[in-house]
């Protein structure tokens, strides 16, 4: 942790994002001046129907793309400006991902695919087991570590997937829609996992369009054609059920 | 750094082996490349250990002389007055000396040997460099009186004596000719000129084969040994013109002997084994190729695969050029496991073709460590390209990559 200055900036703040794919005539702006600001520890759903731009904003969220105009800031840093690999590093260091499909590396134990951030960050082998053990303990599938992906339930894929995440203890984990492939009774297990890692400090953007998911989360941004049409704050109605 | 290489190593092995036919077959082309090059330089160093123990046992500075059919029919043979002429006319000449052989069977003690009588003289032993191991060669006196007396060559010794009982002083009969053994010679491997096997003979001084065995005077070839300090092509034009007058060959009448010389012979095949490695090195060469671009395309092939893994890593945060690595070091290590079986492949092949054509097999460790490393040196080559697609896939993209 840095020291804080006087007025420490907020963890995530977009200030008139636009992103267009294509050119000429086949252009398509997906994105049309996106405004966001997100603080440490909170809990953020982000919410919209299909093309209303969430996964393009998640995209630049997770540093995995750029926008084509507007600025983002991430811890004070403005990452527009950066190039591939040090977006790359950002994300090695600082972000955490879930996916909808899970996925994981087939054939390659639930360990394995949990110690892979901590190989890119040069940890050595006992270092990154340990961890990853941890990790796997955190989300309940410690005596799963030496399952292949295909030997777990969706639920418990998800779970593997969040471990990984945590693994490199991330300030940020970002889930793009991490219940679109379970069943209820799994999803709300998924939540309540989020939720209560929430607690322990990790700041949580959530893609999701099931209201029940959104729930639980304190802030709730709604997408509509490239835009955000609404910022709700919310108190923590579910926390409760969280460690 | 060298934990992510490790790692990195290790998960190209394990990739190699979850598809191990595939790899196989992928490599294929490099095995037989490395293979053919290996087995080729292999056998090519032992064809010339042996023609060059071949040359030497011929004697170094030597000149053969022998007839051959010519414009008037069937060989004549020489004369001992064409040595005597050879010795006393042509400049830079130091010994000449004939030979004349006949097939026998040898007896002692009740074995018999097919073998073959060479009529020689002493001055042949010095020319052709043949040792007398145990013994004494021809005295004067044997020599100009045609003695029943010989030299016995090591596999008549092992055929018909007992081992370890010295064949010095015992009787030898040959057909019907009865000698008394007086040298061993010394062992000089197979080939050796027109006697073929040059360690199953029985020597006998030159008047005794020509008066007991083939009952004329003629001699079947001689050998001339030169000065070193003179050119071998003066002393043979000079040669070539004293016969040719002595045979009384005009004009433009063929010649109807043949003068070698054993150097010549030595770079005639230094040559032709050089030629024919320059052809295998082509031929391995193109094999590599193809075996290159095998393992481009199945990288290719790979990358496309594997996309969505590409996408998982770039995510979490690899950077392109640890995905680059990735995808190199595979085709590094596939490259090596095809070198690796490449020569085992030409151990196996060598040593074995080396017993068929019966030559040394002689392990050259240099061809084989440039092998290894030339196949390393192929998967950096035609892994790169590969290697490089895959570190520059767009994360968003390869994540959705089905």
């Amino acid at each position: 942790m840095t020291a804080n200055p006087p007025s420490k900036p907020p963890l995530i703040e977009l200030e008139g994002i636009t992103k267009t794919f294509g050119k000429g005539e086949a252009a398509f702006q997906a994105l049309k001046g996106v405004d966001m600001r997100v603080e440490r520890g909170d809990f953020v759903a982000v919410m919209g129907p299909s093309g209303s731009g969430k996964s393009t904003t998640m995209n630049v969220l997770g540093c995995l793309d750029v926008p084509t105009s507007g600025i983002f800031r991430f811890r004070g840093v403005e990452v527009q400006a950066l190039d591939r690999d040090q977006r790359s590093l950002l994300r090695r260091r600082y972000l955490g991902f879930v996916f909808q499909g899970f996925n994981l590396l087939a054939r390659t134990t639930a360990v394995e695919n949990v110690e892979l951030p901590l190989l890119y960050r040069g940890e050595k082998k006992a270092v990154r087991h340990a961890a990853a053990m941890r990790a796997l303990d955190q989300v309940g599938l410690a005596p799963w570590a030496d399952h292949t992906p295909a030997e777990l339930s969706g639920g418990q894929q998800q779970r593997v997937a969040i471990a990984r995440a945590l693994v490199t203890e991330p300030a940020v984990l970002l889930a793009d829609e991490p219940t679109g492939n379970l069943d209820t009774e799994r999803s709300i297990e998924i939540m309540q996992l989020l939720t209560r890692l929430n607690g322990e400090g990790i700041t949580i953007l959530m893609v999701t369009h099931e209201e029940e998911m959104a729930a639980f989360a304190r802030t709730v941004f709604r997408f509509r054609d490239g835009l955000v049409e609404s910022v709700e704050h919310r108190a923590r109605a579910i926390a409760g059920e969280a460690g | 750094m060298l934990g992510m290489f490790g790692a990195t190593l290790l998960l190209a092995f394990r990739e190699i082996r979850r598809h191990l036919l595939r790899s196989f077959l992928t490599t294929l082309g490099i095995i037989i490349g490395v293979a053919a090059v290996i087995t080729m330089v292999t056998l090519g160093n032992g064809v010339t250990a042996s023609v060059k123990n071949q040359i030497s046992s011929l004697g170094s500075n030597v000149l053969i002389v022998f007839p051959v059919r010519g414009d008037r029919g069937a060989p004549r043979p020489f004369k001992q007055d064409d040595i005597d002429a050879a010795r006393s006319q042509i400049a830079g000449v130091e010994d000449v000396s004939g030979s004349v052989s006949s097939s026998a069977t040898a007896f002692h003690n009740g074995q018999s040997w097919q073998t073959s009588v060479q009529g020689v003289e002493n001055a042949f032993l010095r020319a052709r460099s043949v040792e007398v191991e145990e013994g004494r060669p021809f005295s004067n006196e044997e020599e100009s009186a045609g003695k029943s007396v010989c030299l016995i060559g090591p596999k008549v010794r092992q055929a018909i004596f007992v081992a370890g009982a010295s064949p010095l002083g015992a009787k030898v009969r040959l057909d019907n000719v009865s000698c008394t053994v007086v040298g061993l010679l010394k062992e000089r491997g197979e080939g050796g000129g027109p006697d073929q096997d040059s360690d199953n003979v029985v020597m006998m001084p030159l008047k005794t084969v020509q008066r007991r065995f083939t009952g004329n005077d003629n001699l079947q070839y001689f050998v001339i040994k030169y000065d070193s300090a003179y050119a071998s092509t003066t002393i043979q034009a000079s040669l070539v013109a004293l016969l040719r007058e002595r045979r009384l060959l005009q004009g433009t009448a063929a010649n109807d002997f043949n003068v070698v010389d054993t150097a010549q012979v030595n770079q005639a095949l230094g040559a032709a084994t050089g030629a024919l490695t320059a052809m295998v090195a082509v031929i391995a060469g193109i094999s590599l190729l193809v075996g290159g671009i095998g393992i481009m395309n199945i990288m290719l092939v790979s990358v496309t695969e594997r996309t969505r893994e590409i996408g998982i890593r770039l995510a979490i945060g690899a950077l392109a050029r640890e995905v680059q690595l990735q995808f190199l070091t595979e085709a590094v290590v596939l490259c090596c496991f095809g070198g690796v079986v490449g020569i085992g492949l030409a151990f196996l092949l060598s040593w074995s073709m080396a017993g068929v054509i019966d030559v040394p097999f002689l392990f050259d460790p240099a061809v084989n460590a440039l092998s290894f490393l030339f196949s390393a040196l192929m998967g950096i080559t035609f892994g790169f390209y590969p290697a490089r697609r895959a570190s520059k896939l767009d994360p968003i993209d390869a994540l959705r990559h089905e």
